[in-house]
């Protein structure tokens, strides 16, 4: 992973000790409730129904075991003992004090970490498939670039007051969306050309939220070397004239769709025309030197996987973990292992203190001290050999993160919701907690094959509802939590926002409606069929008449 | 006097910012900052005069005044609400685009915390919001003493300076 030089250090230092003053400046009636609030945003703390909230920025899901451990001591020291893992690979907590923010910044900052941009109307930490490095489908690893567009966000002078937020992601693996870039601000998907070169296909103006849409593409083939001149002149153009007199029509893709793609185009392209080429065009040994931090595991070429086979062999329980929870791996012998947050009973994304260290040392031992969030938000131990496999599933699975429900229909992505959050409509974790009861049957569940199921509490959709192929988001109508369902979304092989079912159901409808909607999809199915694939095939009129006729 | 900081230091401000309501009862003496439609109209009066200079509104863009640019010492961009983020790209272009040498000032909510990047975006003058101290808002001006991208005092990004 990327490892701070003194200078990377210094800059964290500096900004623990500019926040440090800012909270005591805002304490002592210095600053204004309104201009603290930006400030407090850009270092992760919103203000909650019952307690701020800050978000831990885990640049494209990436953390070391020592990361790992410290998170587990500040949520200790400074929180009710548990974190969250969000759907744009972060790490939540729910209960800190105001006051204490700058020295659990204090505390991260010695492990590399920080709140920088994790709110706000800024460029938000940048994100990638989690098996990034690892995934054998990609043509190359995209986190070096996440790691160069870090840094050139990281106080951009330039972009720190946008009209809205502002999200990245890159994605390196083609015909798949593991990144959903589609429903980004700024999806950037690595491409080689005829000759080899690295380019990007850069897209602009995707996003959930009030409202869904995928992005267009802005630009066909950026060559590696204007990568960055490039977004900036994305950046700079919405600066310019994104909308800052709504909120609800300030992001990018407002704009977008307002100009059209060929007018934004345009604007980018004269921008771009006096960027390219000056200061800003990364060179070969600047990006040589950040893709080494991204190579050189020490992965063993004598592995042996024997016992595996024989243990898939004959123990059916770790035979269906490994077909489930494990992916196939770049290198010969080794698998990445889905650790799923998933588990009945549990808020979804969901980790203790325990746990974390517990993850720490299974890092360690099996998977060279590293750890990924994904934005399903589940956990990644991505180097993992064949002869580990079997030791590593029965230590995942004292610890309860060995369920087998990778991509099932429990292994549900869900926000905060009501419970926890001041901008939600409704509850979110209650919902979730019902539909795992109701499906908790595994043979089943894995009878049902790949689904995604999504909530969100509120329409902000931090849940992303909208790209789930079961989508569930929570309304407010008259002081009553109602929910809207939505089916056809897709993060999967590609992005797509979902269609309307129809008019709302009541919290203790919802489990029905789904189990309504599987048992159409039951019924119709031809042979291993997945949902998405059945529901594409038959229509959502045949759902809408099932569920209201 | 009222006091601005430039290149700095806190200095007098010899400048006055007319918006359209004082501009009614006409210019007063000595250096005036006017609205850009102002400055559009009365642009040979305004030259004749002297001591002028223009201020831009979120939405006026440097390019409005593209033609005129060689007629100033001084160009002052307002932020209505310091949240208001256009002007930092305002100003990014009027030194890397149109190479403007002279003074840029923020004007309106302008606040210490927002001082680095306002700097570093082109920015030498800052009239600070009257009813904060200005010594205090000087450091705002030394946050970070690391830059990881370029700025308009120094376009090249980290690890094109070593």
């Amino acid at each position: 992973m990327y490892v701070y030089q003194e200078h990377d250090q210094q800059l964290l230092e500096e900004r623990v000790a500019q926040y440090r003053d800012q909270t005591r400046r805002y304490l002592a009636g210095e600053l204004s409730e309104d201009e603290f609030l930006a400030l407090r945003l850009q270092n992760g703390l919103y203000v909650q129904r019952y307690a701020p909230m800050m978000r831990i920025a885990v640049p494209y899901g990436l953390l070391s075991s020592t990361q790992l451990r410290r998170l587990a001591r500040i949520t200790r020291t400074y929180d009710k003992g548990f974190c969250h893992v969000s759907t744009r690979q972060n790490i939540q907590l729910n209960w800190p004090a105001l006051e204490d923010v700058p020295d659990i910044l204090a505390e991260l900052a010695e492990v590399q970490m920080h709140g920088i941009q994790t709110s706000g109307n800024c460029i938000r930490n940048t994100t990638t498939d989690e098996l990034a490095g690892v995934n054998p489908e990609e043509i190359e690893d995209p986190r070096p670039w996440c790691e160069i567009i870090r840094q050139w966000s990281t106080f951009n002078p330039e972009f720190a007051y946008l009209p809205r937020k502002f999200k990245i992601a890159v994605n390196a693996v083609p015909g798949a969306d593991p990144a959903i870039i589609g429903v980004h601000d700024i999806g950037v998907q690595v491409v080689h050309n005829d000759a080899g070169e690295t380019g990007f296909e850069v897209w602009a103006g995707g996003g959930l939220g009030r409202t869904p849409m995928t992005g267009a593409v802005i630009g066909e083939f950026v060559p590696w070397q204007h990568l960055l001149s490039y977004l900036e002149a994305i950046l700079r153009v919405y600066n310019k004239y994104g909308n800052r007199d709504n909120k609800y029509k300030a992001r990018i893709k407002i704009l977008v769709k307002a100009l059209g793609a060929d007018k934004y185009r345009e604007l980018v392209e004269q921008e771009f025309a006096e960027l390219k080429d000056g200061p800003m065009t990364l060179t070969e040994a600047e990006v040589q030197r950040i893709q080494q931090c991204f190579t050189g595991q020490p992965y063993r070429t004598d592995v042996d996987s024997s016992e595996l086979q024989a243990r898939l062999a004959d123990n059916k329980a770790f035979s269906r973990w490994y077909h489930t929870n494990t992916h196939a791996h770049k290198q010969a012998g080794y698998r990445a292992v889905t650790l799923t947050l998933k588990k009945t009973s549990r808020v979804p994304g969901d980790i203790t203190h325990e746990q974390l260290d517990a993850v720490a040392d299974l890092a360690d031992t099996y998977s060279f001290g590293e750890v990924r969030n994904s934005h399903q938000q589940n956990m990644v131990l991505a180097d993992v050999a064949d002869s580990d496999l079997f030791t590593l599933w029965q230590k995942l699975d004292a610890l309860g993160f060995a369920t087998p429900n990778l991509g099932l229909l429990t292994d549900m992505v869900c926000c905060p919701g009501g419970d926890l959050c001041a901008l939600a409509n409704a509850k979110s974790i209650p919902i979730a907690e019902a539909i795992q009861h109701r499906f908790s049957d595994l043979d089943y569940l894995h009878d049902l094959g790949t689904l995604d199921l999504n909530i969100s509490g509120c329409m902000n959709a931090c849940g992303h509802h909208h790209i789930g192929h079961i989508g569930i988001l929570g309304v407010d109508k008259k002081g009553k939590e109602f929910y809207q369902v939505t089916l056809g979304g897709r993060g999967d092989k590609f992005t797509r926002v979902g269609e309307k079912l129809g008019p709302s159901f009541e919290a203790d409808e919802i489990t029905d409606v789904v189990a309504k909607i599987i048992d159409l999809y039951v019924e119709k199915r031809h042979e291993n069929e997945p949902f998405i694939d059945t529901y594409e095939r038959i229509g959502m009129d045949t759902f809408k008449e099932r569920i209201y006729g | 006097m009222a006091k601005v900081i430039v290149d700095g230091a806190i200095v007098d401000n010899q400048w006055q910012r007319l918006d359209n309501d004082t501009l009614e009862s006409g210019l007063p003496e000595g250096k005036v900052l006017v609205p850009l439609a102002y400055w559009q109209e009365n642009r040979d009066n305004l030259l004749a005069r002297g001591d002028v200079a223009v201020w831009l509104a979120p939405g006026e863009e440097p390019r409005d005044l593209e033609d005129d640019l060689e007629q100033f010492t001084l160009i002052a961009i307002h932020f209505p609400a310091f949240k208001d983020g256009r002007g930092y790209s305002y100003a990014r272009e009027l030194r890397t685009r149109y190479n403007f040498k002279g003074e840029i000032r923020a004007t309106g909510d302008v606040l210490r915390d927002q001082l680095f990047y306002l700097q570093r975006c082109g920015f030498n003058a800052f009239e600070v919001r009257t009813d904060r101290c200005i010594e205090d808002a000087l450091a705002g001006l030394r946050d970070f003493s690391v830059t990881y991208q370029g700025d308009a005092a120094d376009p090249r990004p980290i690890y094109r300076r070593a």
